[in-house]
């Protein structure tokens, strides 16, 4: 059933509520990587050092918005709107809880895939446009992650379509009130998770960023708002690939006790602290590496927790 | 008890090696000279360089294989050469035998106008790098050459800085003032031109791509440039350029006091701190026949051997930070604080503590200056072992570095490599242990080697490293002898001044041992020592005064920048900057 379930008010909500999310990611990744490394992280301003964010917000909007004299203008300016754009919009579909969320859509989990791949204009278009080699580096990094990448993406979920037979997120979620798909899929969900990594070029798979051997890769020459608006756009592609990920294995806002959302909060919140902790866990492996890692090691899995999946599938159906 | 004045000794009987040229070449083909550190020092003529050079490194049994530096003597002002031929520019070849453990140095004399004799880039092509310095610095000419050009100063540098006729300071020259056409014929200079360099800019199916990397960029530890070839990612080859460090540390030495230059010796390698002290004050002290204390001894050592932990650990953090891992190099950071705060309570500085002294130490060890070292004892072999689990054990990290920027030993001698760079290729050679100074020779430790010679092994090697450095350091700490800090000698800075008050003599002496500085007798002297990154000598000249007539460091990391486009070509630029973090440099080490 394609129908909007969200009225303005729930929608502004939502909007706000993911923006807020991210901008708060700031000082949750801040915090927690000092933790982890035997650091304090921010934490002068304001309580916790919470008004970080308020104070890098207010940094972000002063600073020079500088378009480099050498860029391709248009383009330029029109790079870092494109991730924003295509990750709010993809939270169009995400299923917060029974009756919370913007639509309710038939296709919800090719959407999703859909705007996830439409996310890589944004570098591609920013390392172009740039005119600048390093730039040019990354956003072909970028090109070649997210095409490869897309793949095994695409692949692991249909191993939780088959489970639920639908392409519907709410139905997938209620499709998981015998038993999380992380179980079942766990193999789906290995390759989901990495992928999603890759997808939203977060270290260790910060590949087109990298900033050890391409300085700040594709966004190299922003500053200023449009360096803040890839800033924030990566936070929300961390803050998606969480809720999609608890979404899709891990039973949505199923849970005893507690409200629907707030179990559906809980579990991004974590899913964005795992996020976090990858970061500062892993080294990054080599551009040639990632690639051949995707072909030869997720692709196979994927296909045959696919093949699997299907041939269960049918036996249990027979 | 070395209070006693030793007078360095001239050398009397011939060495073997000299005996052995002798008989090849003629005896009447050398000038033998005596020096005070009684390595071989021998003067030819340019023609007979190359055949020299060549009998030394291929032919002689157990050859010289490393060209272990290259340098000039501006020697027009000297006025102690008894016995040396008449020379204007002396260009001086210091080579090195690992078979023997011997030295030699050869010299060849120049005149004043138009300096120049054959290159020797075709005996070592490690003689590329030294020859282009000693062009840039003395305006000696190498024919043959393949692409002299400045290296240290930048291309629109007017004259050759070490030469005595250059001045030293701003002071001496006409103000500086840059205009417009100036700046834009310096901003021209810095641009890359591949040509210069023998390079295509087309290649048989696609042009080429060139990548100016640094002297700005995050993983080029400090102002370093590399100029890169590329094809797609894939380096096809590479430029280093080096010099955006350069500070004049060899002229300065030849305006400070023997005394006063010791602070500028730990700012050569300044992650080695007062490790550094130690190859110069060594250096002094063989021209000054000063014998140092048993105790002085001790410190040293254990000073250098922590100044050593704290390289190696911020070696290892920033190893694993250029291959992605964000978090080790804040853990080491912080192990490394210790290793400061350890250094700060005996010789009340951190990273420069320009402790060691003509003669001895600065000061005596406080009261109480073992127990934080015990306590860092106890604690520093669990955060190892941590971190091994984390960095070195880590399958991706080692899937980044194994096999990556390898060498063979034979390379690594061929273009002077030295240190954990050496040691990772598989070859036992530590100067600790080979020819051990400063009482190396009563420390228990193992020398780790590798067998890959890739980065990873590097690393591996300087890890371990970490673990006898701490061994060491625990014998100086159960071993420390009694008695005096420094020597007992008129030469020591600052001088003894136990009886200044008592007789007019000693005030006298120590009045003018402060103000002008101790009186070096006559001489030369190098002295080298393993440092942090490799073998760090000191060539001191003395022409009997209060400052040295030519101060020549030869640092490690000048040679290990040179093998880089040999270890990246055909790798990716992740690779490059592996190889870059395994190398273990800082640019002030190699542009002094």
């Amino acid at each position: 059933m394609n129908e909007s379930i969200g009225s303005p008010l729930q929608i502004a909500g939502i909007l706000i509520g993911v923006i807020l999310t991210a901008a708060w990611l700031i000082w949750v990744e801040r915090r927690m990587i000092g933790i982890w490394q035997d650091r304090l992280g921010p934490n002068r301003v304001g309580p916790l050092g919470l008004g970080q964010v308020i104070a890098d917000m207010i940094k972000i909007f002063f600073k020079d918005d500088w378009i480099p004299p050498f860029a391709d203008k248009a383009v330029f300016v029109i790079a870092p709107v494109i991730i924003m754009v295509t990750m709010l919009t993809a939270f169009v579909v995400v299923p917060f809880a029974p009756g919370i969320g913007i639509i309710d859509f038939n296709f919800g989990l090719l959407y999703f895939l859909a705007l996830s791949s439409l996310a890589v204009y944004s570098a591609v278009l920013a390392g172009y446009a740039s005119n600048n080699k390093y730039a040019l580096l990354g956003a072909l990094r970028a090109a070649a992650q997210t095409v490869s990448y897309e793949v095994f993406m695409g692949l692991s979920l249909m191993g939780v379509v088959m489970l639920s037979g639908s392409f519907n997120l709410r139905e997938i979620v209620e499709a998981q009130r015998d038993g999380w798909f992380c179980i079942s899929q766990f193999f789906g969900l290995l390759v989901f998770l990495i992928a999603a990594v890759a997808e939203s070029h977060r270290s260790p798979l910060d590949l087109p960023e990298a900033e050890q051997e391409l300085i700040a890769g594709f966004h190299t020459e922003y500053s200023g708002m449009k360096f803040g608006m890839f800033f924030v756009g990566e936070y929300l592609g961390v803050t998606l690939s969480s809720a999609m990920i608890v979404t899709l294995f891990f039973g949505g806002w199923l849970g005893p006790v507690l409200p629907p959302l707030v179990w559906f909060c809980l579990k991004t919140t974590i899913g964005i602290l795992f996020f976090v902790l990858l970061r500062a866990a892993l080294p990054r492996p080599r551009y040639d590496q990632l690639m051949m890692f995707g072909w030869k090691v997720m692709l196979p899995i994927a296909l045959v927790n696919l093949v699997a999946t299907g041939g269960v599938a049918l036996w249990l159906e027979s | 008890m070395g209070h006693q004045i030793v007078a360095s000794e001239p050398v009397h009987d011939v060495p073997a090696v000299v005996q052995k040229l002798q008989g090849r070449f003629g005896a009447e083909a050398f000038v033998i000279q005596n020096t005070c550190d009684n390595i071989p020092t021998l003067w030819i003529d340019k023609d007979r360089l190359h055949s020299v050079l060549r009998y030394l490194k291929h032919y002689i049994d157990r050859p010289f294989g490393v060209l272990y530096d290259l340098t000039g003597i501006d020697e027009r002002v000297r006025v102690n050469r008894d016995g040396q031929p008449e020379s204007a520019f002396t260009v001086v070849y210091h080579l090195l035998s690992y078979q023997r453990g011997q030295d030699i140095r050869l010299k060849v004399a120049l005149p004043e106008t138009n300096p120049a004799l054959p290159s020797v880039t075709d005996v070592w092509p490690a003689a590329n790098w030294y020859e282009r310095e000693a062009w840039d610095m003395f305006g000696i000419e190498f024919d043959g050459h393949p692409n002299l050009r400045r290296i240290i100063l930048p291309p629109t540098w007017e004259g050759h800085p070490l030469r005595k006729d250059h001045p030293a300071r701003a002071t001496e020259m006409e103000p500086f003032s840059l205009t417009q056409k100036k700046e834009d014929a310096e901003q021209e200079a810095l641009r890359f031109v591949p040509e210069e360099w023998g390079m295509k800019r087309h290649g048989e199916e696609s042009d080429f791509m060139f990548l100016n990397l640094g002297p700005n960029h995050p993983s080029a530890h400090g102002v370093f440039r590399i100029a890169l070839q590329l094809d797609g990612e894939e380096i096809v080859d590479a430029v280093p350029d080096i010099g955006y460090h350069h500070r004049g540390a060899e002229k300065m030495g030849e305006r400070q006091s023997w005394h006063t230059y010791i602070p500028y010796t730990d700012r050569v390698d300044y992650l080695g701190g007062s490790l550094n002290n130690l190859p110069y004050v060594l250096a002094v002290e063989k021209m000054a026949g000063i014998e140092v204390p048993e105790r002085a001894e001790v410190i040293r050592v254990m000073i250098s051997e922590l100044y050593r932990i704290a390289n190696h650990l911020l070696f290892y953090g920033t190893f694993a930070q250029d291959v992605g891992q964000l978090s080790p190099i804040f853990y080491m950071f912080a192990d490394r604080e210790r290793v400061f705060s350890i250094i700060e309570s005996i010789t009340g500085a951190r990273m420069h503590s320009s402790f060691f002294r003509i003669g001895g130490v600065a000061m005596d060890l406080p009261e109480g200056w073992a127990k934080p070292i015990r306590e860092f004892i106890d604690y520093f072999p669990p955060r190892l072992d941590h971190y091994d689990k984390m960095v070195m054990r880590n399958g991706v990290l080692q899937r980044r570095t194994q096999g990556v920027g390898s060498y063979t030993t034979e390379e690594a001698i061929e273009w002077g490599v030295t240190g954990p760079g050496l040691r990772a290729t598989g070859f036992e050679w530590d100067y600790r242990k080979k020819r051990p100074y400063s009482g190396y020779d009563r420390f228990e430790f193992e020398i780790p080697i590798g067998s890959n010679g890739d980065c990873y092994d590097r690393c591996a090697m300087r890890v371990e490293e970490l673990r006898q450095s701490l061994r060491i350091i625990e014998q100086c700490l159960d071993n420390m002898p009694e008695g005096p800090y420094k020597a007992y000698h008129p030469l020591t800075t600052p001088p003894p001044r136990e009886r200044t008050m008592h007789d007019i003599e000693t005030l006298i002496q120590h009045f003018l041992n402060v103000s002008w500085g101790p009186v070096i007798p006559a001489g030369e002297a190098s002295v080298c020592v393993e440092a942090t990154k490799g073998l760090n000598s000191y060539y001191l000249i003395s022409d009997g005064g209060t400052i040295s007539y030519r101060t020549r460091i030869r640092t490690p990391s000048f040679a290990h920048l040179q093998m880089i486009p040999l270890m990246c070509r055909g790798l990716m630029i992740a690779d490059l900057i592996a190889i870059l973090a395994s190398i273990d440099f800082v640019m002030a080490d190699v542009d002094r």
